[in-house]
């Protein structure tokens, strides 16, 4: 029987470590790196599957903490998985619900057994082990799963980074144990140890001793300073197996996606851009443009003059800043434009790969979104210098 | 335009507009329903989306409640309202008030009327109306009128006013239009008040007739001032005087029997916003408008389901209101709509006390959780035919956007459906069938 999945590398940069990659998973085969928007609680908010497909969106994200508690497993399971239920056909990776317990519910008390927090809905206790992430995920029927990891917040030092680095492994072998469908789904482990080096190194030697099908870059992105960020992300893809693909979650600034490609990963998500959206904010290769601000009510040109998507053939900018107070379907608009934009971003990246000008790429990227050398980020030049590439 | 008729039975008049916008290329079936906007987007909907849907009639119906804010912004784009909502194909029929919002009464003066836009109370003169339809530049767009809703039991004086001064304001804008080379292709439709008074509901008709007119639009019966006989006596009255070759719009009826009844009635065009209000409620269309005329067939498609909620009337859309309550509507509906999209659909009411009558099926109700078949079986539209009532429950419930885009594509889909009904009905001379079967489902 076919594994679950495959990774077969198509072009490799010469320069720095970003590779063109054809990712196979049982709903979708799709081209990496690739930028995955999320959909949190089974839709993209307000926009429709169609318009998705359309965009050229091969895989999205769902979250099994807020799909867990609404509508659960068991009704998810009844609708023929999350697939089924959003009507979505493309793949879909779902997260392990341990991001949110840390972030979103308070008094959540971590312990060996796993994650014990009380509902926000009824109050009822609940715990979240790796076995019980396991057993939502495969309900949801998910392409990805991710391990139920000991989430640290990036700017927590000491013993504590440590702690859920040893658990993480551990909680991974009950991830893997647990799994009730491995040739369906795959389960990718996620890397921890923090901004600590020594600790990230011996999490990464540990857990590539696992037969599983691919790594996630974990702990990071979460507003730690970005000259540590970057330097764990290259501490990661040193040791991750080239031929297995490597997930950076919670990135998506386009500035990240460039350098982190740079660095070697292949697989990003993050709520920015769609989130974004519904504040108003458009993503354009030199910046964003607050479109509720004054300054665009007689703009009429397109959100981005070069832009293909449904948005900036049709309305303009003022249109746009019109609509805002007044429908929904002015979110609508802008996340679909922010979407084409991350989408396209991937799309030219994974061009300039193929055809061994992605140094020139970042150049140009660079160029583009800062205008002038000096306003570069430090870190940035910095990471792309580690990996052959010196901005001019 | 002309006005071609396939049948015209008992006063129920079927038929095609032909040549109409201001190119003259386009037509249109009656009777039917405009496709309602709000800032000139179908609730909810892009493009894309509204693509979805079969048989999105024509004209795209545009208020200035919801435009007028951005006159300045159209006079500087010159492109047209038309281009400015990304429509740049369609017939625009631009409208006074917003069918779905308060408009409370006494701003209205002898110079002067108001609209309720996002920003609060609009103020215009004739020139500034003018003005606007210039800047805009709509294939149709009804002349000035003071036909805010008047409460129970208003004097004679002040339905006489709003007579005269429509009449008045027509007279003005034709002046302006007659002279304008921006709008020389453009139909002005006459707009006929005259409150709950029938002998001032036929001199404001027999008046505006006079005028060169392409169209007639019977204003002024949205509100509780008047029972339900009384508002259809009325109608039948008006549309008696008016000249046959000329299509009848009405604002503020929407619900699928008082459409019935005004069709009866002689009028052809009717406003969209019942779906939008359907869809606000968190519901979905589901009233049964397949007349048959086998018995059998008729059994199994009457079949309402027992869950099917009982609601109370829906109230018309403008109702007397005051200041205070509007401006606080406003803003309840401004809070609900922040950026974070967590757009609280259900509890957002875009009328004053609007609970839909049962034509439609709450999807909040939990007995949804794990229904998985589609909102109405056998519907063929986009959202029927790839989402289930589960689907839509929980969307619902978790406060997600796209609850109202699947609501408003499935609402538009069945509404234009149960007007294409209404036409077959009248070819196939069923009327009453249809009738009937509409008014066992009201209750």
């Amino acid at each position: 029987m076919a594994a679950p999945l495959s990774l077969r590398i198509g072009a490799e940069c010469p320069v720095t470590r970003a590779r063109l990659c054809r990712l196979r998973l049982p709903h979708q085969a799709l081209h990496t790196p690739v930028f995955m928007p999320v959909g949190t609680q089974g839709t993209l908010k307000g926009i429709a599957v169609p318009q998705l497909e359309a965009l050229g969106c091969h895989i999205c994200l769902g979250n099994t903490y807020h799909l867990g508690m609404r509508p659960g497993p068991d009704l998810i399971a009844k609708a023929n998985g999350l697939h089924g239920f959003m009507n979505w056909r493309r793949a879909l990776l779902t997260d392990s619900g341990g991001f949110q317990m840390v972030s979103l519910v308070e008094l959540a008390e971590v312990t060996e057994e796993g994650v014990r927090f009380c509902s926000p809905y009824d109050g009822e206790e609940i715990l979240l082990s790796p076995e019980k992430s396991i057993e939502i995920q495969n309900a949801l029927g998910s392409d990805i799963m991710m391990q139920l990891d000991d989430v640290v917040s990036s700017t927590v030092t000491g013993p504590r980074v440590e702690e859920a680095m040893y658990r993480s492994i551990r909680w991974l072998d009950r991830c893997i144990a647990a799994n009730k469908n491995p040739e369906k789904q795959n389960l990718f482990a996620i890397i921890q140890g923090g901004l600590d080096a020594e600790l990230r190194t011996k999490c990464l030697k540990e857990m590539i001793k696992r037969d599983i099908p691919g790594f996630a870059i974990g702990g990071l992105s979460g507003g730690e300073e970005k000259d540590h960020f970057w330097r764990m992300v290259m501490l990661s893809t040193e040791y991750l197996p080239r031929d297995k693909p490597r997930y950076l979650m919670g990135v998506g600034y386009a500035t990240d996606l460039v350098v982190c490609v740079a660095l070697g990963c292949d697989m990003f998500d993050c709520v920015f851009p769609t989130r974004t959206a519904r504040f108003g904010s458009a993503l354009v290769p030199w910046g964003s443009l607050q479109l509720k601000h004054r300054q665009y009510a007689k703009d009429f040109k397109p959100i981005d003059e070069e832009c293909t998507c449904p948005t900036c053939k049709r309305y303009t900018r003022a249109y746009l800043h019109a609509l805002f107070k007044s429908d929904t379907a002015a979110l609508h608009h802008i996340t679909i434009h922010n979407i084409a934009y991350q989408l396209n971003l991937m799309s030219s990246i994974r061009e300039s790969i193929q055809q061994r000008r992605f140094p020139e790429f970042i150049q140009q990227f660079m160029k583009r979104m800062y205008g002038s050398a000096d306003k570069y980020p430090r870190w940035a030049v910095d990471a792309l210098s580690a990996v052959n590439v010196k901005l001019e | 335009m002309k006005l071609i008729f396939s049948s015209v039975v008992n006063g129920c008049r079927h038929g095609k507009l032909i040549e109409v916008g201001r190119k003259g290329s386009k037509s249109l079936d009656i009777p039917g329903c405009l496709l309602y906007t709000r800032t000139g987007t179908a609730p909810h909907l892009t493009h894309d989306t509204l693509s979805l849907i079969e048989g999105v009639p024509e004209p795209v119906h545009l208020t200035l409640s919801t435009l007028a804010e951005h006159h300045e912004v159209l006079e500087e784009y010159k492109e047209g309202i038309g281009k400015f909502i990304g429509m740049p194909d369609s017939l625009i029929y631009c409208a006074q008030n917003d069918p779905a919002s308060p408009c409370p009464s006494g701003y209205n003066t002898n110079k002067t009327v108001s609209v309720w836009g996002g920003g609060g109370r609009i103020e215009l003169t004739l020139t500034k109306f003018m003005a606007i339809q210039q800047a805009f530049k709509p294939d149709w767009y009804h002349c000035m009128a003071d036909g805010e809703p008047l409460p129970p039991g208003s004097s004679r004086k002040r339905i006489n006013k709003s007579v005269d001064r429509t009449l008045g304001f027509l007279d003005e804008c034709l002046k302006v239009h007659q002279n304008s080379e921006v709008l020389k292709d453009a139909e002005i439709i006459g707009v006929i008040e005259g409150g709950d008074i029938l002998e001032e509901r036929l001199r404001s008709a027999r008046e505006t007739m006079k005028r060169p007119v392409g169209g007639f639009l019977l204003d002024g019966l949205q509100g509780e001032s008047m029972t339900d006989d009384l508002k259809l006596d009325l109608i039948s009255s008006v549309t008696g005087e008016l000249p046959v070759d000329k299509p009848r719009l009405i604002h503020g009826i929407g619900k699928p029997d008082e459409v019935l009844e005004c069709v009866s009635r002689g009028v052809d065009l009717f406003e969209g916003f019942f779906p939008y209000q359907v869809t606000e409620q968190g519901k979905a269309l589901s009233f049964n408008f397949k007349y048959k005329v086998d018995p059998e067939a008729e059994e199994k498609s009457l079949a309402v389901p027992l869950h099917q909620v009982q609601d109370q009337q829906l109230s018309s859309t403008c109702t007397s209101v005051t200041h205070e309550q509007c401006e606080k509507n406003h803003i309840f509906a401004m809070l609900h709509r922040n950026g974070s999209g967590d757009n609280d659909i259900s509890s957002k009411t875009s009328d004053c006390d609007g609970k839909v009558k049962a034509f439609s099926i709450d999807l909040k109700n939990e007995q949804f959780r794990d229904d998985f078949s589609p909102l109405v079986e056998g519907c063929p539209c986009y959202c029927c035919k790839n989402h289930t009532r589960a689907y839509l429950y929980h969307l619902l419930l978790t406060n997600e956007l796209l609850a109202g885009v699947l609501l408003m594509i499935h609402n538009l889909h069945h509404y234009f459906a149960f007007f294409q009904s209404i036409r077959n009905a009248l070819k196939d001379g069923h009327l009453k069938d249809l009738k009937e079967l509409i008014a066992k489902q009201k209750v």
